[in-house]
């Protein structure tokens, strides 16, 4: 089977988690998932692939991605933010955040800037409400925001491509 | 402040702990299942933990030995455990701090749970975007099969167990049980018409039991302790320690253990250091999103399954979430609405179609656009949702709703009357999407 635009070492990564369940489409989310990591979206092609491998038919693998918002059917920035707008958040100050990212990256919600490198997406409770206002930026979580805060940790990700910013392991209430 | 001896919590409390299988043992870890697996039969465990009076921490608050006692003892082929670490219900955070912090009391729990109902495998849900828990469980599970407590014949007992880590991809409803059936099987996150129920129609329709994070974890301390121990601890039916998660402008927010049964007021005033700016408190969401709003008045509730479901919610998730006197109801009604809405799985039209038109009234009460009869709109709506879902996500949405005008029916009649939100100023409304 010729693969359209998944690598061979995508295809191991995915074979590879068949012994984990009796069935071949158990293996679709992490099999999305791995595709995402490889192309930064799933592209029609991807999923087709996705298909082959699970004996799927196309339309069964975009049924599925379609359902999850985490997977991008479309390309994002390179530093994917999205800022929670729940109520824990929203009481402690998640609508001025939005608003001042939006103003710093000169992009409203759901855009990327001109360089690629951020796009801005709200989304709903991502289970930090005791440290709101939060937001998560590609796999990391960034907590306690204040607009201070979010300069650095854009400027940070621009330079450095990370920010120490960033939460380790995660432990409420913070030592006072 | 009233203190309380910590079950869950003691570990990562101390100083240095870093929830490595090293640490876990030195605290005493996985010796509960290696009692289990050298003397007790999964019977006996079925039954201390029935005993104990343990009840799912995930919500409904089912007891967990009744749910394991389920699932047939003589089926020929495979049975499955599900350990849901979704956590999404807003306001709720506790399972994150668990996973990142004693990955290994979680693994144990699991492993005692499949020893009782005779599974060989269970999968780990947690939420895609847990992507540093994901790491941590993951580490810790290869740490526990290079330790010989996973896999073939562990402790030379003759028992087997793999466990595996399953991600979701963001969808609330996957913390619904069949919902996360579903997805683990590689399908939409859609909840299942129940019966058949999963204890005997489950994962691949296998028996099956899906059990929190937080159920889990509570298990090796029974074990170890004894059910005497744990019954002891709470109030009437609700034994042992809950996690509240608690948010919102309080001065101290976080995750406290305390046992079942203390009041409101001691978690907000007492653990969480009471409102920031010693503003009055305005109403509170005792057990997360789903659950119907209190008032100050209802302070005194004691935090148990059954007090708080006399007062007329639930104590849910755990997820309590503190308003103060600046917050706008109906704001507060409609972000929640907002979330139902994008969360609904769209399987039942009640809830799918009801989400929508219940958002767009708040949001035109909230744009100072109401009707007067929009109030009567809004209720006759959602007694139309609610018990008439597959899931309970159709109550759950009209909860915040119906419980808001309950208490707070003056406050919609100024928006209406007024034609503009009272609160206007404290909001930044009109947010693209």
């Amino acid at each position: 089977m010729k693969l359209r635009v998944l690598s061979n070492q995508a295809k191991e990564a995915i074979c590879a988690e068949f012994p984990k369940y009796p069935t071949k489409r158990s293996v679709l989310l992490p099999a999305l998932w791995i595709a995402q990591d490889e192309c930064g979206y799933l592209s029609e092609p991807a999923m087709m692939d996705i298909a082959d491998l699970l004996d799927l038919t196309p339309v069964q693998v975009y049924d599925v991605a379609t359902f999850y918002y985490m997977y991008h059917l479309k390309p994002v920035g390179k530093f994917h933010i999205q800022v929670c707008k729940t109520l824990s958040c929203g009481l402690v100050g998640a609508n001025a955040l939005i608003a001042y990212i939006q103003k710093r990256l000169e992009i409203r919600v759901g855009e990327t800037t001109q360089d690629g490198l951020f796009s801005l997406k709200l989304v709903e409770c991502l289970a930090a409400c005791g440290s709101g206002p939060m937001m998560q930026i590609n796999e990391d979580y960034y907590e306690h925001l204040t607009n201070q805060k979010v300069d650095q940790i854009l400027d940070d990700l621009k330079r450095l491509g990370r920010s120490n910013l960033a939460t380790s392991r995660f432990r409420l209430p913070m030592a006072i | 402040m009233p203190t309380y001896e910590k079950i869950l919590l003691k570990n990562m409390e101390r100083p240095g702990y870093t929830g490595s299988l090293t640490d876990y043992g030195h605290a005493g870890g996985y010796s509960a299942l290696e009692k289990v697996l050298k003397a007790m039969s999964p019977q006996d465990v079925i039954e201390t933990i029935k005993k104990s009076g343990l009840r799912g921490r995930g919500g409904a608050g089912f007891p967990t030995g009744v749910k394991w006692s389920f699932i047939p003892k003589d089926h020929p082929g495979p049975k499955y455990l599900c350990c849901n670490a979704d956590e999404s219900e807003p306001g709720t955070f506790k399972d994150r701090q668990l996973i990142e912090n004693d990955p290994h009391a979680i693994l144990e729990g699991i492993a005692i749970a499949c020893f009782a109902i005779g599974a060989q495998t269970a999968y780990i849900y947690i939420r895609g975007e847990f992507f540093s828990g994901a790491k941590i469980l993951n580490e810790a599970i290869a740490e526990a099969y290079r330790a010989g407590f996973l896999g073939k014949n562990i402790l030379a007992s003759g028992f087997s167990l793999d466990i595996y880590l399953h991600r979701g991809a963001g969808a609330y409803i996957c913390g619904e049980e069949t919902a996360l059936l579903e997805s683990i099987e590689g399908k939409r996150g859609k909840p299942r018409s129940k019966p058949p129920f999963p204890a005997t129609h489950g994962l691949y329709q296998r028996p099956t039991v899906v059990n929190n994070v937080e159920t889990m974890m509570n298990v090796p301390h029974i074990i170890n302790r004894g059910s005497e121990w744990f019954a002891a601890i709470g109030a009437g039916k609700s034994t042992g320690t809950r996690i509240f998660s608690v948010s919102g402008p309080v001065k101290r927010p976080g995750n406290y253990e305390v046992p079942l049964g203390i009041t409101f007021r001691e978690m907000i005033y007492e653990h969480a250091g009471g409102m920031r700016s010693d503003k009055q408190l305005k109403a509170i969401i005792p057990g997360g999103a789903s659950a119907a709003f209190f008032t100050p008045d209802q302070l005194d509730v004691k935090m148990d399954f059954e007090s708080v479901a006399a007062a007329g919610s639930m104590l849910g998730s755990g997820g309590v979430t503190v308003m103060d006197e600046d917050t706008c109801m109906v704001w507060a009604a409609m972000n929640l609405l907002e979330f139902f809405h994008h969360e609904s799985c769209g399987k039942c039209t009640p809830c799918r179609e009801g989400s929508a038109w219940l958002l767009q009234i708040l949001q035109r009460i909230e744009a100072g656009e109401g009707r007067l009869d929009d109030l009567h709109a809004l209720e006759s709506l959602s007694h139309k949702i609610e018990g008439m879902t597959v899931c309970a996500f159709g109550d759950a949405e009209v909860a915040p709703i119906l419980s808001t005008i309950k208490h707070f029916r003056a406050e919609y009649e100024a928006h209406i009357e007024e034609r503009r939100c009272p609160f206007r100023s404290n909001v930044v409304l009109a947010m693209a999407h």
